[in-house]
């Protein structure tokens, strides 16, 4: 595992998820003790779900769906549930929730705690992959001091789900934590709740708890007064790429993506953005003052996904660069579904012919064709992930499509990666 | 309005679906199915029902549409 480093924890104002002391001791003079429920059960109930709508908190996993409709659904499940932390942090380029228990364990495990008491679930179950033991040992020295000190209501318990880019889809984890098989489930209906075994199942991304229990104890006018109306509050960014001093930060959401890759000091003029991660898109400098945001960066074509900003130096390949991203990605295919099983390698395959320059005259057809094809075909967004991010690349890398399809490639594509990619995996 | 719905891990490219309803249902280069997005018509329900019950890998349903969708 690369080192976890925070380039800065500071935002401007109180609101703050990194920065707080990491023991229990401290994490509860510093905050207080979780808002947990104490006698009237109904009115601790409507007065947190009230908050967490006021909110407006959405999912910082990827879907970024809105946490007080998630907790809707797996209350309406029924009792004797578990709260899943997903802390499996799948994507290469992202440590934010790494950092994230390493720093500030208690913060999640609160956050999962008061999930809890809202569904009335019997368990929290926070998911390290295997190898994390970095992180894996944080949660367990946590878990050690809240028995201790009787702050854990319910049963907290540390997994260790395998370390692949798919494990840590929600259908995935629910279903490794029933059966031990680490495969995503066909859900054509994703509002439906997930289960494991009969029991309820809600998973939360570690990042999206912690705000959780930071909205319980601040109000939800703490967490508004970062970010936009729309989008509000604050978000955790690993930078990384073609800069000084890569780490996570914590950002106000609406914060524009160049502001955010400036945080870690770009070793170059950027020729272009990689935003949400390995499954996110590649964004031009035209577009480089866009807010932070959902919608601001649906309207690129692009989303925040996890929280990630790479930065791709003038001294790059884009193309070959997403080549290498397209194999990765084919690589870590669950290998359940045809079109994801047969149809990444083969658009990988495009990608690396084309940033080589071995271009043959149906390669652009067949790739825009392929790309058209797969997606929306698997039973989880892993092909729609990689497909999007190649798409991004054709676009904003076009005048480079161009020369490389006329068989002069660039030169660039020879050198090292400016990405991060697993010490075991190798580019093609 | 019906839809087709196709489990893409139970399927195994067996391609019947698509002998049966090549209206509605085409395969790609690997052999797997694509299902053209458009409501299915009346007259190909009951041909679709069959290649349903007829996959081998029992991975096709059919869903009523939901409104607007």
């Amino acid at each position: 595992m690369h080192s976890v480093s925070e380039a800065s924890a500071q935002t401007t104002g109180r609101y703050r998820l990194l920065g707080h002391p990491t023991d229990l001791a401290g994490h509860v003079a510093t905050l207080g003790p979780a808002p947990l429920p104490s006698g009237n059960a109904r009115g601790w109930h409507e007065a947190f779900v009230s908050v967490l709508e006021a909110s407006g908190l959405a999912g910082r996993g990827g879907a970024g769906f809105p946490s007080a409709i998630k907790l809707a659904v797996a209350h309406a499940a029924g009792k004797g549930g578990t709260i899943v932390v997903n802390a499996m942090e799948g994507e290469p380029a992202s440590d934010k929730d790494k950092l994230l228990l390493i720093r500030s364990p208690h913060l999640v495990l609160d956050g999962a705690q008061l999930l809890a008491a809202a569904t009335s679930a019997r368990r929290v179950m926070v998911c390290v992959p295997e190898g994390r033991e970095q992180v894996a040992a944080a949660v367990s020295l946590a878990m050690a001091e809240r028995a201790a000190a009787g702050c854990a209501p319910v049963e907290e318990v540390l997994v260790r789900p395998p370390d692949r880019f798919v494990a840590g889809e929600e259908s995935a984890l629910a279903r490794w934590i029933e059966s031990g098989q680490s495969l995503p489930s066909f859900r054509p209906d994703k509002g439906t709740p997930l289960r494991i075994g009969r029991k309820g199942a809600l998973v939360h991304n570690a990042e999206t708890l912690a705000h959780v229990a930071m909205i319980a104890r601040t109000g939800p006018d703490a967490f508004r007064a970062h970010g936009l109306v729309e989008d509000p509050g604050t978000s955790l960014v690993t930078i990384s790429g073609a800069v000084e001093h890569p780490g996570v930060v914590e950002i106000d959401r609406g914060t524009p993506l160049i502001d955010i890759a400036n945080r870690a000091t770009p070793t170059g003029v950027p020729q272009a953005l990689l935003v949400g991660g390995y499954g996110g898109s590649w964004v031009d400098p035209v577009h480089f003052t866009t807010p932070y945001a959902s919608l601001s960066l649906r309207a690129i074509g692009a989303t925040a996904g996890v929280g990630i900003v790479i930065v791709l130096g003038p001294d790059a390949c884009g193309l070959m660069e997403s080549a290498r991203i397209a194999h990765y990605m084919a690589g870590q295919s669950a290998g359940q579904c045809g079109p994801c099983v047969y149809g990444l390698p083969a658009i990988a395959d495009d990608m690396t012919r084309l940033a080589r320059g071995h271009v043959d005259a149906g390669l652009m057809a067949r790739l825009e064709r392929r790309l058209r094809e797969v997606h929306g075909r698997g039973a989880c967004r892993h092909p729609d992930g990689a497909v999007n991010l190649v798409r991004s690349a054709l676009s904003v890398f076009a005048a480079d499509v161009a020369t490389h399809a006329h068989g002069t490639p660039c030169g660039w594509g020879s050198r090292t990666s400016q990405l991060r990619f697993p010490p075991a995996w190798r580019a093609a | 309005m019906m839809r087709i719905l196709i489990d893409p891990v139970a399927c195994d490219a067996y391609g019947y679906c698509a002998e049966l309803l090549p209206e509605a249902i085409t395969l790609d280069e690997w052999g797997y199915p694509i299902v053209d997005g458009k409501p299915l018509p009346r007259e190909l329900v009951d041909t679709a029902r069959r290649a349903a019950r007829d996959c081998p890998r029992r991975a096709i349903t059919l869903r009523e549409r939901k409104g607007g969708r």
